[in-house]
């Protein structure tokens, strides 16, 4: 008698997918394996944990709050919102050497840069240098479009329009002199908003492609001339702008100022006392708000964050804790069956 | 002469009419006269010159083309006709409403388009589906549209090849043998000399049986050719229905002869014509209006519990968004209004109130995602996958057949997975229904056919072997007759003598011939092997010259021949078993040249006969002048048709050389499978059934040869009377005949008062008491029993009877009852011959498939039409009743007595469980384990069952509660369904019925899950079920390994969404307290759809589809299985919340671990999301690997390209989209991100804290529970 197989063309394949038969690792999730699992993986949270709790110990920062609600404050008297060009100074002492590089932020808490209605108002076709949306913005500009005059705000939206243009300047105070700080102002935007997403028209000069339009309301100056001292620093691409473009994720942010890298402050600022010269500009009191300035170094892994390292710490003892605990449940019902 | 004629005629017509059940009564005697027709609405079709023959050809104008057109859409209508349909789905309905509200501006979440992809998605996957399905009825329509058939061309008087969508109403078709029917078309003539044409059903209903259909009788039509071109004929008849038996209306010819026309004469679009050489008919409903395209339906829809269980989810997902959405407007209220001429408030002129009630809508749009929408389409293409697997499991291929398992139903897989109740039928459910002739009981005397019975072993020994090695059918099949062949001819070859090697000659080649779907002709059933005893009385009759001279004939009385010969006789020819040959020789009842010892024979069966038929001789004369004397007579027609024979086919043999091809190339196809078994056991006695037309049947006569039996009428089987008879001329004494076949309650109550002499007397009384204690034994062997009797009308007798049966006939009113009462009043004063016992084989492991469906926790209950005994016997023989079980059978003659006896039952029962659970209780504290376990059985029967589901259902529900089985006898169909419904709905739990045969229609079509057995009873079962199985013993498979795999896959991917979207969307749900509750994602709105849409929709299909909890071996091998984790998973509240807990939990993480990593610091709001989305992406994918039970390459491959996906779209997207989806727009984001090593720290933070708890219950549910589970069920199995 000749087996012949499949002669039937109605018989099913008998291969190992048609039956269900392909080889598989079943990760029945036995203690066995999840023990020494868990074990493992504690001891490895608990490394990257105490690495990371050291980093961020070594992390200086220095935080500044110059909001000026308080009468004490240096700045009380240009907290007042009707007070303009007002210059308040803050002085400040360092005991020990700030390492550098140190970064140079502004911060300010209680803003809503996420709000959705804030964040959708802006055009990036405008700020893409497309000069088509110059004369129509985008409708998400509302209210922040045009003016009563029906003349284009460029750029448009209220993210622009609610720049941040608080301006400092550092002193070190040698010997009585006041001795200024260089700050670096290049290269604190993202590489990629500079050189990708934000483009100034090809129109020079530059000034020639606003014509027709018209500055967003509460800029000071038009968009060519943010930056007097450096030229190349206007229009769309200045850093400052970039870095404020950029929406922060949550209500309490600090941004990029500057950087002090250069001059006799490559290595840090040296202990010593500075004064900060603050061209206070900003209201923050309509919404509670509170602006400081932070001196910080940054690490491998970002700014100073104690949090990390310690749950690192507190997941790695917990799995070590529960691969115990589960080594007593394994003791206690696996064994009984192996009798 | 001529009354003797139209007798005949009414015979015939009686004959060709009780073949169909179905045929109504319209059909009047052939008067002139048309007969009133009942139907109002009516058919006009005319051919030829008629008066109103222009009105005519308006009115046909209106009647259907025979083209056809199953396809739903056309390519132009097929976008709005699609796309209307889906619309009908709440789901996709849902989807618009979220577009809508996007294109509303103040509460615009998302770009315009983005919003649309999920939709765009669903419809368009779903288009693609139904696109592809009505392409491939398109291509069928067009082949079918595009065959060929000859239709009558009256310009060229001639018939052409036309295709059959050109065909139209009123066209002559002719068609030749095994062509297919191309509309519904009345028989007008036929090249059979009786007007008969057979036609196969299989493409309508499955049947494989041939079926009769009569040429219009009484038009002057019946010519030697059939030509058109003279025909002018006018047709009535009602319009078209969906009924597929009934079909009225009359005929009326030029000549002005009318005639009625039913059901017999309509030719059914897609039947095949078979055994007819030419048939012309013309055409009378084409296209959509034949009857099998009004009944062709859709697939059928049964709702499956799951997915009623995930709308009471879904709702709670429902609430659950209203919820969120209701906290963030309320929380955007607030917050709105703490502020005042803030710098980054854009509209400040609006109320917070309104703002909050725009921030409401918004967020429905951006927590879309939370209702699982996608869920519905993911369903559907698990359901598929699952039914593929199922479709190929070979476990479920039934090799001798070839068959696989067919789903029907395609979206209730998961039910097979909560059956609580199994109902069966048992004839061909449990059983083969390949009905063999086992035995039987003559004269009183029983032949235990020994060997007959060891034949059935050994077959079942060797098909048993030949499933085991996976040979073909065919193979198998010459394999086996081999063996048996030369078993048989080991065993026989004493007593049979020279016959037994001629007719295992012919079964040799018989085999070549077996097509595989006549299931009626299976080998077992054509091969029995005689008794010994009974073949050597037989050879006395062989050899009749040496007997007559023999003195040692003692042993066998002439009486006991007479018996044993019309004993052979009946269960030959009363039957309505169609005789076929490939040949199309079905009925030349042409005779040979007759051997030279008929004579002698002929004298000795009268002699035999004299002592019982001693009134004979003197009515002789009397019957020879009414049938021109009874031998000259037989001999006249004999020859006389041999010799019309032999004019019409001249290749036909007569010859007795030639013999033996035409006796392979029998084959007998019966209405039920006992008739051909018992054709087939005559047979074997050389009482072949060679042929039958409408008025003869051609007999061969054991030593005799053919000879021709005279046909006077039929007495169809019904239910009431349960039985059939013939009334025939009997070849060798010429007499009136009547041969009756029926259950022994019908046949013992009909016999004739011993009479005649006293020792006479004595041998009836004796014989009656033997056959009655035979036919005892054999039904509680398990057999079915047949009662054979037969009654010698006198001449005058027959005529009295006679003239009453032609008034019922011609009775229009109640032609029905007068037939009855005239057919009970020919069924009086039997004799009875003998009985037969014809063996109903179990299916191969029955008794292991109900043992371990009991195990699972199933009730199997058997519905039946038999009697209890037999039923009873089957249950012991299935294991369904052990030994040891205790029965209890509820017969009761009164209403009353029922349910009192019911509540008998019910407290017996209580009190032995009370007692048996007290000594089990002694006994656990002695330390021993129970042995055996005393279940109750309730036998119940079909009377007895109506006044219990009247009136006592609640008692009989109780009662069969606390029943391991219950075994219903005698029930009728309806009965079937009204139990399964009872327990369906009373109890709510999952059900069950499985049956083959038209009887189990309704109890499928109520169950749950309707399984039907594709076996010998057509396929009407197989039509209305959910699942089709060809074996019993596939159930136990299908249901424990399939069933239980197909539920907890599907639950478990069910949850699975569940817990996806709630765990995604809580992010976004937890972003709104730190963004004012203004609605703000932080993430890409692109890669926020894509997220579900594609990212991680892949990975729950191929979990659903190929997860296995438990291997099959190990489900197959602990049947308990089915019930404990089916319980531990029934609780789906509990598991729901669980899960949406933990999907809670797991989005806190993953929200928050990043929110403290980077609070304070200059993150953006991108940049925020990017951690968040990829640990998101990675718990979820990883989430799954935990609950998942096996993972194959294909599981790791998807799961793979899912993560690689997400990143390198994102990616991608990060760097090519440049002012694209403003406001998230991507540029640089993740690039930037993902070369910072905090976001890996973060990542891993995140995933492994948010996985802990599962991965640690998972551990010690794994450990404790599941370990446990299958360790105290593999306990019990030791």
């Amino acid at each position: 008698m000749v087996k012949e197989e499949n002669e039937s063309p109605n018989r099913p394949d008998n291969t190992a997918f048609t039956q269900q038969r392909l080889p598989a690792w079943q990760p029945m999730l036995s203690a066995g394996i999840v023990i020494p699992g868990f074990v493992l993986i504690g001891l490895a949270f608990i490394g990257i944990g105490v690495a990371l709790l050291i980093t961020s110990r070594n992390i200086q920062v220095l935080e500044l709050d110059y909001t000026g609600t308080e009468q004490n404050s240096p700045c009380f008297q240009c907290s007042d919102p009707d007070k303009q060009n007002c210059v308040c100074t803050l002085q400040f002492s360092i005991n020990r050497l700030f390492e550098g590089p140190v970064f140079f932020y502004y911060g300010l808490s209680n803003y809503f840069q996420n709000y959705r209605r804030y964040g959708v108002s802006r055009d990036d076709g405008q700020l893409y240098g497309d000069l088509s949306y110059f004369k129509e913005p985008y409708d998400q500009c509302e209210p922040y479009r045009y003016d009563r005059n029906k003349r284009p705000i460029v750029p448009c939206g209220s993210v622009v329009n609610s720049l941040f243009n608080d301006t400092f300047r550092l002193f070190q105070i040698v010997n009585g002199q006041q001795k200024e700080v260089p700050l670096d102002g290049k290269g604190i935007a993202w590489w990629t908003d500079y050189n990708i997403k934000f483009r100034n028209p090809t129109v020079t000069p530059l000034r020639n492609a606003f014509n027709g339009t018209v500055k967003p309301l509460f800029w000071p100056r038009p968009a060519y001339e943010l930056d007097t001292s450096d030229p190349a620093n206007n229009g769309f691409i200045n850093q400052d702008f970039l870095v404020w473009m950029r929406r922060a994720a949550l209500p309490d942010f600090r941004k990029l100022y500057r950087r002090i890298t250069e001059g006799d402050y490559t290595n840090g600022l040296p202990a010593g006392n500075y004064s900060l010269e603050i061209a206070y500009n900003y209201p923050v009191l309509s919404f509670n708000g509170r602006k400081m300035v932070v001196f910080s170094n940054v690490s491998w892994m970002g700014g100073k964050n104690e949090f990390l390292g310690i749950a690192y710490l507190v997941i790695g003892t917990l799995c070590v804790v529960m691969s115990v605990v589960m080594l007593i449940v394994y003791a206690k019902f696996k064994f009984p069956e192996e009798e | 002469m001529e009354r003797h004629e139209w007798m005949r005629h009414q015979c015939r017509k009686l004959f060709v009419r009780e073949r169909d059940q179905g045929a109504m009564s319209t059909q009047s005697s052939e008067d002139s006269h048309p007969p009133p027709l009942k139907f109002k609405a009516k058919r006009t079709i005319s051919v030829g010159h008629w008066p109103h023959q222009q009105e005519y050809r308006d009115v046909a104008q209106s009647y259907k083309g025979n083209i056809i057109h199953t396809t739903k859409y056309s390519l132009l209508t097929f976008i709005p006709m699609n796309l209307f349909q889906q619309f009908h789905r709440a789901a996709n309905l849902y989807f618009l409403f979220l577009i809508l509200l996007n294109w509303v501006p103040v509460v615009e979440a998302f770009q315009k388009e983005i919003t649309m992809i999920p939709l765009l998605v669903v419809l368009t996957v779903i288009a693609v589906k139904d696109a592809l399905e009505d392409y491939r009825r398109y291509l069928s329509d067009k082949k079918i549209n595009n065959r060929i058939v000859q239709v009558y061309c009256g310009k060229q008087n001639a018939y052409i090849g036309k295709r059959w969508k050109d065909v139209q109403v009123g066209d002559f078709i002719r068609l030749s043998c095994n062509d297919v029917i191309p509309a519904d078309i009345l028989l007008l003539y036929s090249s059979d000399p009786h007007g008969i044409c057979y036609i196969e059903t299989a493409n309508l209903d499955g049947e494989t049986n041939l079926k009769q259909r009569q040429m219009v009788s009484g038009l002057p039509l019946q010519g030697v050719e059939f030509n058109p071109a003279s025909c002018f004929i006018r047709i009535e008849c009602e319009n078209p229905t969906n009924d597929l038996c009934t079909f009225r209306g009359f005929i009326e010819h030029y000549s002005g002869a009318c005639a009625g026309l039913d059901n017999m004469n309509l030719l059914l679009r897609s039947c095949t014509i078979r055994n007819t050489e030419t048939v012309v008919g013309i055409v009378v409903y084409a296209g959509h209006e034949t009857k099998a395209m009004m009944n062709n339906s859709g697939p059928r829809y049964k709702c499956s519990h799951l997915e009623k269980d995930l709308n009471n989810e879904i709702l709670w997902c429902v609430l659950l968004l209203v919820m969120m959405c209701l906290t963030t407007a309320i929380g955007h209220g607030l917050w709105l209004k703490q502020f005042k001429h803030t710098v980054f408030l854009v509209d400040e002129d609006m109320p917070p109130a309104l703002a909050g009630f725009y921030v409401f809508w918004t967020m429905i749009i951006v927590l879309q995602v939370m209702i699982p929408i996608s869920l519905y389409v993911s369903i559907e293409i698990v359901k598929l996958g699952q039914i593929y697997f199922i479709q190929n499991d070979l476990d479920l291929y039934n090799e001798h057949a070839g068959c696989r398992i067919q789903c029907r139903a395609l979206n209730i897989t998961e039910n097979l997975g909560q059956i609580r109740y199994l109902f069966s039928d048992k004839t061909g459910t449990l059983t083969e229904n390949n009905m063999v002739f086992r035995r039987c009981s003559i004269y009183g005397i029983e032949y235990p056919h020994v060997e007959n019975g060891c034949r059935l072993e050994m077959y079942e020994a060797k098909e048993n072997e030949a499933a085991g090695c996976s040979v073909t059918l065919k193979s198998a099949c010459r394999g086996k007759s081999l063996s048996c062949r030369s078993l048989s001819c080991n065993r026989s070859s004493l007593s049979l003598h020279t016959l037994a090697a001629e007719s295992e000659e012919d079964r040799q080649l018989s085999n070549d011939f077996l097509p595989l779907t006549s299931a009626f002709c299976s080998r077992m059933a054509k091969e029995v092997i005689p008794d010994p005893d009974l073949v050597n009385k037989l050879s006395r009759l062989c050899a009749p010259m040496l007997l007559s001279g023999d003195v040692t004939f003692e042993t066998t009385s002439s009486l006991e021949l007479n018996y044993i010969t019309d004993f052979f006789l009946a269960l030959a020819i009363c039957n309505t078993v169609v005789v076929s040959s490939p040949m199309q020789s079905q009925h030349s009842a042409q005779s040979q040249t007759l051997s030279k010892s008929l004579d002698g024979i002929k004298l000795l069966f009268q002699r035999s006969s004299l002592p019982l038929f001693s009134a004979l001789a003197t009515h002789s004369p009397t019957r020879s002048r009414g049938s021109h004397g009874k031998t000259d007579d037989i001999f006249h027609s004999r020859n006389s048709y041999s010799n019309g024979a032999s004019d019409n086919e001249e290749d036909m043999r007569n010859e007795r050389g030639a013999e033996n091809d035409t006796d392979n190339e029998l084959m007998y196809e019966a209405v039920s499978p006992d008739e051909a078994a018992l054709v087939h056991a005559a047979k074997a006695y050389h009482c072949t059934l060679r042929g039958r037309s409408a008025d003869s049947f051609l007999v061969d006569l054991p030593g005799i040869g053919a000879m021709t039996v005279r046909l006077l009428h039929i007495l169809p089987f019904d239910c009431n009377r349960k039985r059939m008879s013939v009334v025939v001329r009997h070849p060798l004494t010429g007499q009136v005949v009547v041969l009756t076949k029926g259950a022994d309650s019908a046949i013992m109550n009909l016999l004739e008062t011993p009479k005649g002499g006293e020792q006479a007397q004595e041998t009836d009384i004796h014989i009656r008491e033997q056959t009655q204690k035979h036919v005892d034994n054999y039904a509680r062997e398990g057999l079915r029993t047949l009662c054979i009797a037969r009654k010698v009308l006198e001449e005058e007798e027959y005529e009295v009877w006679l003239k009453g049966q032609l008034l019922a006939e011609s009775n229009i009113d109640n032609r029905e009852e007068l037939l009855k009462v005239s057919a009970e009043k020919l069924e009086t004063n039997l004799t009875l011959l003998g009985t037969t016992g014809i063996l109903d084989r179990l299916q191969e492991d029955v008794p292991e498939t109900i043992e371990s469906l009991q195990r699972a926790g199933i009730k199997v209950w058997v519905l039946t039409g038999d009697k209890q005994e037999t039923a009873v016997n089957i249950a012991y023989a299935c294991k369904l009743i052990h030994p040891s079980d205790q029965i209890l059978t509820v017969n009761c003659q009164s209403k009353d007595d029922c349910a009192a006896l019911l509540e008998d039952l019910k407290l017996e029962v209580q009190c032995s469980q009370e007692r048996i659970s007290q000594k089990k209780t002694a006994e656990d504290h002695g330390g021993l384990s129970s042995g055996s376990k005393v279940g109750f059985i309730l036998v119940i029967d079909g009377r007895t069952l109506n006044w219990t589901l009247e009136d006592a259902s609640n008692c009989f529900l109780e009662l069969s509660h606390s029943c391991k089985a219950v075994i219903c006898c005698r029930s009728t169909p309806l009965q079937k369904s009204q139990v399964v419904r009872l327990i369906r709905d009373k109890l709510k739990v999952m059900t069950l019925a499985v049956g083959d045969g038209a009887n189990d229609v309704s109890m499928i079509q109520v169950a749950d899950v309707g399984i039907g057995i594709s076996g010998q009873e057509g396929m009407q079962a197989v039509m209305s079920s959910d699942f089709a199985i060809s074996r019993f013993k596939h159930l136990c498979r299908l249901l424990l390994v399939h069933g239980h795999w197909c539920f907890s896959r599907l639950a478990n991917m069910m949850l699975y969404f569940i817990y996806k979207n709630v765990m995604f969307v809580n992010l976004l749900f937890w972003y709104q307290f730190f963004c004012g509750f203004s609605g703000s994602v932080m993430t890409n709105s692109w890669v926020l759809i894509l997220f579900n849409l594609f990212f991680t929709s892949i990975p729950p299909l191929i979990y659903g589809i190929l997860d296995k909890d438990i291997p099959a071996e190990q489900l197959m091998r602990v049947s308990e299985l089915y019930q404990a984790v089916h319980a531990s998973q029934a609780s789906p509240p509990f598991v729901f919340w669980f899960t949406v807990l933990d999907a809670f939990y797991q989005s806190l993480v993953c929200f928050f671990v990043p929110y403290f990593a980077y609070v304070g610091s200059d993150i953006g709001e991108l940049a925020f999301g990017s951690p968040i989305n990829a640990s998101a992406l990675l718990i979820i994918l990883l989430h799954q690997v935990i609950e998942s039970h096996t993972l194959t390459w294909i599981h790791v491959f998807v799961l793979v390209v899912s993560a690689g996906s997400y990143f390198v779209f994102v990616l991608l997207f990060s760097v090519c989209c440049l002012t694209c989806s403003p406001p998230t727009n991507p540029v640089g984001v993740e690039m930037l991100q993902m070369s910072q090593p905090l976001f890996y720290i973060v990542c891993t933070l995140t995933t492994v804290t948010a996985l802990m708890p599962r991965l640690l219950f998972r551990t010690i549910h794994n450990t404790m529970h599941l370990s446990a589970l299958i360790q105290t069920s593999l306990r019990e199995v030791e």
